[in-house]
């Protein structure tokens, strides 16, 4: 099957230290890839190091995009390929509209017709007069997250953590208007999620969990799920079960 | 009737000028006033209930201006203005008469090393309300020149003032405005201030005097170049009890010196009272001193202030680029979006005016 994103070997560094150790990981064209793992396990850190942030530095290891590999392309171009991210913390800017953002986004995409239909299904008029992430609950902060980097329109998405601190009516919603636009659109995502709420709505056959700075187990996401709910993240330790995204 | 402004500006002052918010068409305004070094080049107003005349004609018209405004403002703070001043205006807006459409003027420095020392006199009468937009810019010849505009505002009974000022100016220009607000009781004077544009030395400390259950506002967005000083502070002296006011800045260091100062001053109890002021520094060299001041005696009042000053935050920039946006246009908007139109007071028409012209200047200042 084809891949859309392929590392190899991966070592990342933040700040002299070694978060993310010779890591392996695949998602396919037009699947979705949850990633489960414990706070401070290197899941931010591995979307950083996707993206390309400049304090995440890349020792050793390939991550190819579409064949291509990007280690050593900006944030931006690597945006403008086709990889979107949805921010676990987004910073405050202030005096930027959502609106006007959206306008910017939509105009570099050509994506100005689902813009309204997206503001509608993310219950997001009532925000779009507001800076961006200025003074925003954690759903509508998610909301807006969800809204502008559909909007980008990429291939791949990188979702860190979308639920965690929304309530469960805001889930349901957000997570109903990504599984359609991903099936629509036949994209591929790789969702961080540590509440497993997403399940309901993703439908997926691929998870793998993340500890200490590799990726560890790959299996079906409801029962890796359902142990993690059951034993926390202990029996992940010694199982390493490693295979592979199972084709 | 032709409401064009008939002048022999060239196109090159005519854009500057226009940047300024001067409308020559006259079609969103209700009265204008235009001088260029000392020459009045044009006055006119479009309303009755609008007076709007060079200040030596109406001190020569009627006599009374002298002794009821001419210098009264600084009497009532006790300080001392220049006196060897040649034109500016005086504006009244009649009692009771409420002006949609904002009044507009320009004092622009034309020549080499002139020295541009104006008095201006504005008057809102009982119950009036209007809006002024006032431009100040100077032509690209006029090397080493200097604007000194004394201004003297007078907020009658339940009248509401709402000046906005916008300087464009070069670099090796030095300016002084000096400005008092005596608001009457239930009165409300709004003052925005606007500089984004190059100016060697600008000092300014504009105060309002506020009686019972007045209100005032002052809000100025300002961007310091290399080699530039502002000096820019508001201040509010609270005379009487059930007086609220706020000061808001957004300060930009783009290399140059900006003190952005702010007092809040309470004779009298009763008073609500908040001070806003924000920097951002945009280059290594650039330097911002925030000067917030509270003052009073008094138990019952309400007054507060935050200040905050940093630099453009990397994860903001990071935030913009992983949209696809690059490094310069995520810094420049950052930027853009900092000089926040909205925190002005304008009606909805002249905060877009003013937003469009905060574009076009940003866009070649960045
Ligand atoms: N900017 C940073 N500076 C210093 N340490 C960091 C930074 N970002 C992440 N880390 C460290 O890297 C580890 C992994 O963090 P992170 O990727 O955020 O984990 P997760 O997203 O799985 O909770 C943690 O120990 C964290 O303290
Ligand atoms: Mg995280």
């Amino acid at each position: 099957m084809e891949t859309i994103l392929k590392i190899r070997n991966l070592t990342v560094e933040v700040e002299g230290k070694a978060i993310l150790r010779n890591l392996d990981l695949d998602i396919a064209k037009n699947q979705n890839l949850i990633l489960f793992g414990p706070n401070g396990s290197g899941k931010s850190t591995l979307i950083g190091a996707i993206m390309g942030f400049e304090n995440y530095k890349v020792t050793s290891g390939t991550i190819e995009f579409s064949g291509k590999n990007i280690i050593g392309l900006t944030p931006d171009q690597r945006a403008r390929l086709g990889i979107g991210v949805m921010f676990q913390h987004p910073p405050k800017i202030r005096g930027i509209q959502l609106k006007q953002f959206i306008e910017l986004l939509s105009d570099k995409s050509n994506n100005s017709k689902e813009k309204d239909s997206l503001v509608e299904t993310l219950n997001l008029s009532y925000l779009l007069d507001r800076d961006l992430n200025v003074d925003l609950s954690g759903g509508e902060i998610k909301r807006s997250e969800l809204f502008q980097v559909l909007v980008q329109r990429p291939k791949l998405l990188l979702l860190d953590e979308p639920e965690s601190g929304v309530d469960l009516e805001n889930i349901a919603l957000m997570g109903k208007a990504l599984n359609s636009y991903l099936k629509r659109h036949k994209l591929s995502a790789l969702i961080i999620s540590h509440t497993g709420y997403i399940l309901e709505y993703i439908k997926t056959k691929y998870a793998c969990v993340m500890l200490e700075g590799k990726v560890c187990c790959h299996d079906n996401p409801t029962k890796i799920f359902s142990e993690i709910k059951s034993v926390g993240y202990e029996r992940c330790k010694d199982c390493r079960c490693r295979s592979g995204i199972k084709k | 009737m032709t409401k064009k402004i008939n002048h022999n500006f060239n196109q090159e002052d005519q854009d500057k000028i226009k940047k300024t918010g001067l409308d020559f068409s006259q079609k969103t305004r209700s009265a204008s006033f235009i001088q260029q070094d000392n020459d009045i080049l044009f006055n006119k107003s479009l309303l009755d209930g609008i007076e709007i005349e060079p200040i030596e004609a109406a001190l020569n018209k009627y006599p009374q201006i002298k002794e009821k405004y001419y210098g009264k403002a600084f009497k009532e703070l006790n300080k001392e203005y220049p006196k060897e001043t040649v034109g500016g205006y005086f504006i009244r807006i009649k009692k009771g008469k409420k002006v949609e459409f904002p009044i507009q003027s320009c004092l622009f420095l034309k020549n080499k090393k002139f020295k541009q020392k104006v008095h201006n006199i504005i008057v809102a009468e009982e119950g009036a309300q209007a809006h002024i937009i006032t431009g100040c810019a100077s032509a690209k010849a006029a090397e080493e020149a200097y604007h000194l505009g004394i201004s003297e505002f007078f907020v009658e009974k339940n009248a509401y003032l709402n000046f906005t000022m916008i300087h464009r100016w070069e670099k090796d220009i030095e300016v002084k405005p000096m400005s008092v607000a005596i608001v009457s009781q239930g009165g409300s004077f709004v003052s925005n201030y606007i500089c984004l544009n190059p100016v060697r030395d600008i000092k300014m400390y504009p105060t309002a005097v506020l009686a019972k259950d007045c209100k005032a506002t002052f809000s100025s967005l300002m961007v310091a170049y290399p080699n530039c000083i502002q000096d820019i502070g508001s201040r509010v002296i609270f005379k009487e009890p059930g007086a609220s006011a706020e000061i808001i800045s957004r300060a930009v260091s783009l290399g140059g010196e900006v003190i952005a100062r702010g007092d809040l001053d309470s004779k009298a109890a009763g008073i609500k009272a908040h001070l806003e002021c924000r920097g951002l520094i945009v280059t290594e060299t650039g330097k911002i001193h925030a000067i917030p001041e509270l003052k009073t005696k008094y138990r019952d009042v309400d007054m507060s202030h935050e200040a905050a000053i940093g630099k453009i935050s990397k994860d903001e920039i990071n935030y913009l680029r992983a949209r696809g946006i690059p490094k310069e246009e995520a810094q420049s908007l950052i930027i853009r979006g900092f000089v926040d139109v909205n925190i002005l007071a304008l009606p909805e028409e002249l905060r877009k005016e003013v937003d469009k012209l905060a574009d076009q200047t940003l866009e070649s200042g960045l």
